[in-house]
């Protein structure tokens, strides 16, 4: 970052800590950016003249002495349709060899929507995984994050997502990423001839972890340039937001904050939130659409940040390797897509909601019979045919590598439940029986 | 003159301001950033050092800024025109924002101040009067708008003049009345009232005597919820919480609905916006709009505004009451208010309490429980305020600070749980955990016993009591298996199953489903509780499971259709063949 030669330069800090410095200076902004020794930093508190900066590419070798210039502003973008096709950095330099982008400076992590300017959001985004489509189905303005253990495909289902989604703009943020799991995405957009309409900001894991802090902000700053200027479909890629939540950790731990549940920050719903908020159906068409990463421990989502995660977003998706029938499937218990309402029925087929409902429910009543063969017991007649039932279900629906059109999983469906049930044990509404039975 | 300072310290929403003379707690200042004001709520003074929390972003904020004290709290403005708003948590008017984005400093009007109302005296010339008495009345769409002595008036007082009927706006000088040192007060139909403060003007708070309907089987029947009381509902992310919530506002017996969307998802916001002026009430066949206010401070709004926003919201909630009107507040979700509390007690380096959490979180929370109520008002008439509060628990454990506070303040409690809803047994309120305290009081019961029939509540509970029953022998099958129990612990079983499917479980999204009225609530339960009563007989409990389901889905069919429909009859018919074939 060049430095501007008008501007004060300090020389002497007060304090170090592994991710921030302090020192005394005046005429500083809150949210500003400063150079520390040719190191990014941002002013994160102020008190009297003792200014503490964050510095996102750690602190090591910074000595008592280092240089400090201010910018007089906080972290910015230059946006135009050059981002297109792009790699850059955290802070928003190419990485691909590039020229810079030329364009309007815009700040990052700027002001909401006003709530009212919202426009429901009512786009059915096919997938053509049937555990998403038919079961969890997404819609455009939607926010909703995949949890999966870390030995899951993940990135993989989530470029499929992004490759089959009817949308303009595909912005990629990502946070800690391997550089196998970057050169993935790079081939996978590339091999898909869907370069140009990708953007991506990426962190990998040998840079600095705080520096993982820009990229969401840099990710949808670009996304609103392209939704609020352009009336573009953004759908916005984020992974893994545990990394990026362990980096607030990091810094916050450095601040003397007192951490709340699991060394978190007690400010992380509100540090997430203002992220996945900027999911938004804008009122002239265009959208944001959010689809993230949060990696779990075990399958653990009481831990804090798949926790909080969820009660921001609109759901979530839940990955899980079946072991009855050898497939990763999209748990049908523990995913959920809280808008699915507004397009099932109403963009899909009248049947949708109820045999999606009883789907599960009879996926439900075969993991009850599972838990009965576990302990030993005799198997009912119907808990057999459940558990048939359950591994047709897992491998032609559940599946995350199946790839129709929601029309046939619903015919899937109904043919499973006559292959197996009565229509009385489905629970589904007579009029749709009569009509659907096969 | 006023007080002014100047910035010195800022921790993110938190800025510490050396002033030069006096400040209150709570007192409001604005914080001059280039050519806005951002608006600050004092909550620590230290010597000449005030600690505020900024109620916008600090972005661009520098040490030496301007600060100016403002002399007063954070104040609603109370008025004709709260119905159908949508507010941010400050009570700015966001329909009226400029521009897709919210802009800092931005403060709209609450209330419209160039639009007429039809206004008509009560009160006459000669009259005395004291705060909160009625002076006239204007029509809010249907609602009788009551104008009244101002809040914050002490003392009595003599009407000298009043208005005419007429056409006037908010800030017509509606009525002149004489203090009893002689000064004459002027009186408009608005008037403000800090929101940290609770709404007194009434004669007395008497315990709940009615219960509020909300067409919720599992609500209305098993755990009924008081006008005027209050209730909370716990549970993890995906637990149908929002949904429950939303079917609570459509469909609850109400006057006035206020929502209040605290740090939760804008788009929830953005459904009731969008459905409910669609949407009919169905007790008056209006438009659910009309009498619906909308407080949002969605979860990337500004943090320090979250705890205001509930606290606006009851303000306009016990304003409402004062005209005998009967509301329903809904708070969506005070974990998030509690977390925004926390994150201000962390950033003061208070010594925190559990999980972080300021040490007085329970007393803020049952303080914030207590204004809820029935209330009879110095006219002899009744208001009520009724508070259902959703929490937000930590990794859906209930043992967090939050729910706890909650549970030791709130009457009703709906625990939301994720094994139901992962079987998509909607509402997952789990009837065993859950409870009402109502239930056990005389005045609900006998209340009850009118309302519905004498005994029901004796009915009920014996319902409960099946299906904890059920519940019990549903453990022992898992652990001695099918075989190893009596026939009778499958029978007990499935008629709690029974229970559950055919009573507890209720589909928000269908049209005939959604809303149950008491009347065909208990028609349902006479029903179930019948069959639940007969004796059957069954070679084996395979036999005992497919008879139960065809007994269940004839019932489920039932509550798909309409009441008293054919298709009703037709499914009713079925279900007594059904019957006919086993038992007595």
């Amino acid at each position: 970052m060049a430095t501007n030669a008008f501007k004060k330069i300090y020389t002497h800090l007060e304090a170090i800590t592994k991710a921030t410095v302090s020192l005394r200076a005046t005429g500083v902004s809150n949210d500003e950016l400063a150079t520390v020794e040719g190191r990014l930093a941002q002013v994160v508190k102020t008190r009297g003249d003792l200014v503490t900066l964050q510095v996102f590419a750690g602190t090591e070798g910074i000595p008592t002495n280092a240089e400090v210039s201010f910018h007089g502003n906080p972290p910015t973008l230059k946006v135009s349709e050059q981002l297109s096709g792009r790699f850059f950095n955290a802070y928003g330099q190419p990485i691909d060899g590039g020229p810079e982008v030329e364009g309007e400076l815009r700040q990052v992590g700027g002001p909401s929507v006003n709530p009212y300017k919202r426009r429901q959001p009512s786009e059915l985004i096919p997938t053509g995984i049937a555990g998403i489509d038919l079961n969890n189905t997404l819609v455009s303005g939607q926010k909703i994050p995949f949890f999966a253990d870390p030995d899951q495909p993940y990135n993989q289902v989530m470029a499929d997502v992004a490759l089959r989604a009817d949308v303009d703009k595909i912005i990629l943020g990502g946070m800690g990423l391997s550089n196998d799991d970057y050169l993935f995405f790079r081939h996978a957009f590339e091999g898909a001839g869907a370069l140009d309409k990708i953007v991506s900001f990426v962190n990998t894991t040998e840079e600095p972890p705080v520096e993982r802090l820009l990229i969401p902000d840099m990710a949808l700053a670009a996304a609103e340039y392209f939704a609020v200027d352009k009336n573009e479909k953004v759908l916005v890629l984020l992974t893994d937001m545990t990394l990026y939540a362990d980096a607030l950790s990091i810094v916050s731990n450095r601040m003397d904050q007192i951490p709340s549940k699991d060394s978190m920050p007690g400010s992380l719903y509100s540090d997430l939130a203002k992220i996945y908020e900027k999911a938004v159906q804008l009122p002239d068409g265009g959208s944001i659409t959010i689809i993230a990463v949060t990696t779990l421990n075990d399958g653990d989502i009481t831990h804090a940040i798949p926790d909080n995660t969820g009660y921001i977003t609109e759901g979530q998706l839940f990955l899980r390797a079946d072991s009855d029938t050898g497939k990763v499937i999209v748990d049908p218990f523990r995913s959920l897509s809280r808008l699915k309402q507004l397009v099932q029925g109403k963009k899909t087929r009248e049947d949708h909601s109820q045999v999606m409902n009883a789907g599960v429910r009879l996926y439900a009543d075969a993991q009850n019979a599972k838990t009965k063969l576990e302990n030993g017991f005799d198997l009912s007649d119907y808990d057999l045919r459940c558990l048939d039932y359950a591994k047709d279900y897992a491998v032609e629906l559940l599946s995350i590598d199946v790839n129709i059109k929601i029309e046939e999983m619903l015919d899937t469906a109904w043919r499973l439940f006559a292959k197996h049930f009565k229509p009385e044990e489905t629970g589904i509404k007579q009029v749709l029986i009569d009509k659907y039975w096969k | 003159m006023s007080t002014k300072g100047k910035v010195t310290g800022i921790v993110s929403n938190l800025v510490t301001v050396q002033v030069d003379g006096p400040v209150a707690e709570n007192e409001l200042c604005h914080i001059q950033l280039n050519c806005t004001d951002l608006l600050a709520e004092v909550i620590k003074v230290n010597g000449d050092k005030a600690s505020v929390q900024v109620f916008e972003s600090t972005r661009g904020l520098r040490g030496g800024d301007t600060v100016e004290f403002l002399g007063r709290m954070l104040e609603a403005t109370l008025g004709p025109g709260l119905l159908s708003s949508v507010y941010d948590g400050l009570q700015n008017d966001l329909t009226t924002m400029t521009g897709v984005f919210l802009k800092r400093g931005e403060y709209t009007d609450p209330l419209n101040r160039e639009k007429l109302w039809d206004f008509t005296p009560i009160a006459k010339p000669g009259d005395k009067v004291i705060a909160a008495d009625w002076l006239g009345e204007v029509k809010e769409g249907w609602l009788p708008h009551k104008i009244m002595v101002p809040f914050s008036f002490k003392g009595g007082y003599t009407v000298k003049e009043i208005a005419p009927a007429g056409q006037y706006t908010v800030d017509h000088t509606i009525a002149t009345l004489t203090g009893e040192d002689g000064e004459d007060v002027p009186v408009t139909m608005t008037q403000k009232w800090p929101v940290k403060v609770a709404i007194k003007g009434y004669k007395e708070k008497p315990r709940p005597q009615k219960i509020m309907e909300t067409g919720l089987r599992t609500i209305d029947t098993f755990n009924p919820i008081a006008e005027g009381g209050t209730g909370f509902i716990p549970g993890p992310f995906g637990c149908g919480k929002t949904v429950l919530q939303h079917a609570i506002a459509r469909q609850g017996e109400a006057d006035v609905i206020v929502m209040a969307a605290c740090g939760e998802r804008a788009n929830e916001v953005v459904e009731i916006f969008t459905e409910f002026p669609e949407l009919i009430d169905p007790h008056t066949g209006r438009k659910l709009m009309d009498r619906t206010t909308i407080i949002c401070n969605t979860s990337n709004m500004p943090v320090a505004a979250r705890e205001a926003s509930v606290y606006t919201a009851m303000t306009i909630c016990e304003y409402y009451r004062a005209m005998g009107l009967r509301v329903l507040l809904l708070a969506d979700s005070t974990s998030r208010w509690a977390q925004a509390l926390r994150e201000m007690s962390n950033r003061m380096e208070e010594l925190p309490g559990a999980d972080a959490f300021p040490v007085d979180l329970s007393a803020i929370i049952s303080n914030f429980y207590s204004r809820a109520g029935m209330v009879v008002l110095n006219n002899g008439q009744t208001g009520a305020v009724t508070f259902i509060g959703t929490v937000s628990p930590a990794g859906g454990n209930l043992k967090e600070p939050v729910t706890e506070s909650t549970k030791k303040a709130a009457r009703c409690f709906y625990a939301l749980e994720q094994n139901r809803a992962d079987q998509k047994r909607y509402p997952a309120i789990n009837p065993i955990d859950s409870y009402s305290k109502y239930l056990e009081y005389p005045e609900i019961i006998s209340y009850l016993d009118g309302k519905i029939e004498k005994g029901w509540v004796e009915k009920v509970l014996k319902a409960k009591t099946m299906v904890l029953r059920g519940k019990e022998m549903a453990d022992q099958i898992n652990i001695l298996g099918d075989d190893g129990v009596p026939m009778s612990y499958h029978e007990t079983f499935w008629k709690s199953e029974l229970i559950d499917f055919a009573f507890l479980q209720q589909d928000a999204f269908d049209a005939v489903d959604g809303l149950c009225p008491l009347e065909r609530q208990k028609y349902m339960l006479d029903l179930i509780l019948d069959i639940c009563g007969r004796h059957f007989e069954f070679s084996d409990y395979e036999e005992c499971r497919a008879y139960f389901k065809r007994v269940i889905n004839a019932l489920r069919q039932m509550n798909f259709s309409k009441w008293g429909s054919e298709d009703f009859d037709k499914f009713h018919t079925q279900l007594n063949e059904i019957l006919s074939e086993n038992g007595n």
